[in-house]
């Protein structure tokens, strides 16, 4: 995954709530056994509608979608995070997320920030008004930062020192292959194997 | 003090804890299927690692396969099964293909096996693993790049999720079920209401509920916004596992009992917070909107955007009645139904098909009426009892096993448009098909409602 540290762009402003991940990637796109091509399908249903929000040019080329509450909701389905990412995304904010969805992200290095409701809406008037408004989202300080607005979010120390790294999850817990070694052979006897 | 359910099950599997990490959870069991595993087996290949435990791994074909016999005509779709294959065959885990004995939903085949446990930590991708902390298991959906985590550590790094306890008082009226008890609550507490936690369904009403209605309550939890549901081991557990392929046996079953009953929720332990619901007052219960908190009972109308008084809540309202093409104010009875689903991880189980059958004894439909069993267990136990003679002379289709019209990804879907009554979990825009319109209701309310059209309860057959 590539390092996060601190990324500058422009909003796509997304009012709605309940975001699912059927919207993000409608399940037909779920076939696929590559890790590619998943931008074609983001919002593939409501991009039909040529007043959707992505479907205006103005928004072309931004990287940061600001959205309702509860984005990312429903399915486990890690093709949404490929699926934003590709398409150019490399921050989603809102004022909360399915914990799936956001656990999913921080995997993939897309980075999910969690602010009030209220902070979100000024960002979205703000690329409403005009769209060319930049967002900085720093990692290292926490902080998303537009025009005079100053918002800190929350983020724990492990995950963003890991997105800062861009390290592989998996190379770190096998740093513990003798840990996970001793737990195993404490295991109770009756568990179950599938053999 | 004492501990929660949950929290004993956490601790018992904590490989590793650090200061400010999240602590290294083993996992008992993973679950395995074609939509979400392909990258996860290509990411193991690509770092030359392989699966620490395939005998704590199981695969099936579920999400993606046909309902009906005979090959997989969508390419693509045959490519992803096929996928499957070649990955379970590489790396030594066992499959249950189309066609075997063992097919069915991942979350139905868990527990039929007996290889959901109480006590256990068990892990898919997919959200609605949550189903298996009906057994007292902490159980929970997961993403590709964790599927890959879990093949090659069989291990999770993750943050304990706070806890929550949903109260049930009282005891359902009859002809009321466990369906209509979890879509109160996530009307109750909104979609995001258990964002953050393990919810432990408590309470007379969860004490008196089967097995099988257990299951579709925690099976839900994820729509609801909660990372799992659980409920704590009961003899009603116990009797459900006893004899099971893969329960433990002999001294070992009387060992793992003992220690099953000390799995619940200690009387001075405390929650992060506590919901109740009474049960008593509870009806048939549907959804009318797009999301799963969007519903109501069965006997009241669609609700009018402006009754909300949160304006996100109003907009969501105002969008959901457009794309579901429904008036405020319309009585919910009288809303016509095209097609009506029977099946799913949430409603595919012996009961849901016994209670549905009960209803189309006798009957016939007038909707197109699919009935998918869970499994090719269920489906073999329903046919023992005639189960699908009932609903073939009731004119309704007796399906292979899978997922079908619950997520629209195999050939089963809704055309843009109509609108079903469905057992399954989710309403979301598109879900069953594009374009296509979904009601939640219980496998009761399903077959009445295929009976007359209309959703209905069958009360009022």
């Amino acid at each position: 995954m590539d390092a996060f540290t601190t990324h500058t762009g422009r909003a796509v402003p997304l009012r709605r709530s309940n975001v699912d991940t059927d919207q993000i990637i409608p399940a037909v796109w779920l076939k696929q056994v590559s890790r590619t091509g998943f931008e074609k399908g983001l919002f593939a249903a409501w991009r039909e509608d040529p007043s959707f929000v992505l479907n205006d040019p103005v928004y072309e080329g931004a990287s940061i979608l600001v959205s309702g509450p509860d984005f990312g909701t429903g399915s486990s389905r890690e093709h949404a995070v490929w699926a934003l990412q590709q398409y150019g995304f490399r921050v989603v904010i809102a004022s909360r997320f399915g914990d799936i969805f956001r656990n999913n992200s921080t995997k993939m290095g897309l980075l999910p920030v969690i602010l009030p409701e209220d902070v979100v809406e000024r960002l979205q008037d703000a690329a409403e008004a005009d769209p060319k408004t930049e967002i900085t989202v720093d990692l290292a300080e926490r902080q998303v930062r537009s025009g005079d607005l100053v918002a800190s979010f929350e983020i724990d120390d492990y995950t963003r020192w890991r997105l800062m790294e861009g390290l592989d999850d998996i190379g770190l817990t096998l740093r513990h292959a003798d840990a996970i070694e001793e737990y195993e052979n404490g295991r109770q006897p009756w568990l179950p194997t599938t053999v | 003090m004492g501990r929660t359910l949950a929290e004993k099950v956490w601790e018992q599997h904590v490989v590793r804890r650090a200061e400010g990490e999240p602590d290294l959870l083993y996992i008992d069991l993973h679950l395995i299927h074609e939509v979400t595993s392909p990258q996860a087996f290509d990411g193991l290949r690509m770092a030359a690692r392989t699966v620490r435990r395939p005998e704590l791994t199981i695969a099936t074909e579920d999400h993606n396969v046909p309902t009906v016999l005979g090959p997989i005509s969508d390419p693509v779709s045959r490519t992803q099964v096929e996928t499957l294959r070649k990955n379970a065959a590489e790396f030594g885990i066992r499959l249950h293909p189309m066609g075997d004995a063992g097919q069915g939903v991942v979350h139905i085949i868990g527990p039929q096996f007996g290889l959901t446990q109480p006590g256990m930590t068990i892990v898919c991708g997919d959200s609605h693993t949550s189903t298996h902390g009906a057994f007292g298991a902490i159980a929970f959906g997961i993403g590709t790049s964790e599927v890959e985590h879990v093949l090659a550590t069989q291990t999770l790094p993750a943050y304990r999720p706070k806890t929550m306890a949903i109260e049930v008082k009282g005891e359902l009226p009859v002809g009321v079920t466990a369906k209509d008890l979890i879509l109160a609550i996530i009307a109750k507490i909104g979609t995001g209401g258990g964002q953050g936690y393990i919810v432990e369904y408590r309470g007379e009403a969860v004490r008196k509920l089967s097995m099988e209605g257990r299951m579709t309550v925690c099976n839900m939890s994820i729509e609801a916004g909660a990372r799992a549901g659980m409920i704590a081991p009961d003899e009603t557990t116990f009797e459900y596992l006893r004899g099971r392929p893969h329960a433990p046996e002999g001294e070992s079953w009387d060992r793992a009992v003992e220690y099953w009953k000390t799995l619940r929720t200690d009387d001075d332990a405390e929650f992060d917070k506590v919901v109740e619901i009474d049960a008593s007052t509870l009806t048939p219960f549907v959804t009318w909107g797009t999301n799963p908190g969007q519903g109501a009972p069965l006997g009241s109308a669609v609700p009018a955007p402006e009754q909300f008084g949160d304006p996100v809540e109003r907009s969501a309202a105002e969008r959901a009645l457009e794309y579901m093409g429904l008036t405020a104010g319309t009585p919910l009875r009288e809303i016509q139904v095209d097609t009506v689903f029977v099946g799913s991880c949430t409603n595919g189980r012996i009961e849901d098909l016994r209670a549905a059958a009960e209803i189309l004894r006798g009957r016939k439909v007038v909707t197109r009426t699919l009935i998918v069993p869970g499994s090719m267990g269920v489906k073999k136990a329903a046919e023992e009892e005639g189960l699908h003679e009932v609903f073939k002379a009731a004119g309704a289709e007796w399906r292979e096993a899978g997922c079908s019209m619950c997520l629209g990804m195999n050939p089963d879907t809704l055309k843009p448009g109509e609108r079903s009554a469905s057992t399954s979990n989710r309403n979301f825009e598109g879900r069953q098909g594009k374009g296509g319109r979904t009601h939640l209701v219980s496998p009761q309310v399903a077959a009445a409602t295929a009976v007359t059209g209309r959703l209905t309860a069958p009360a009022d057959l």
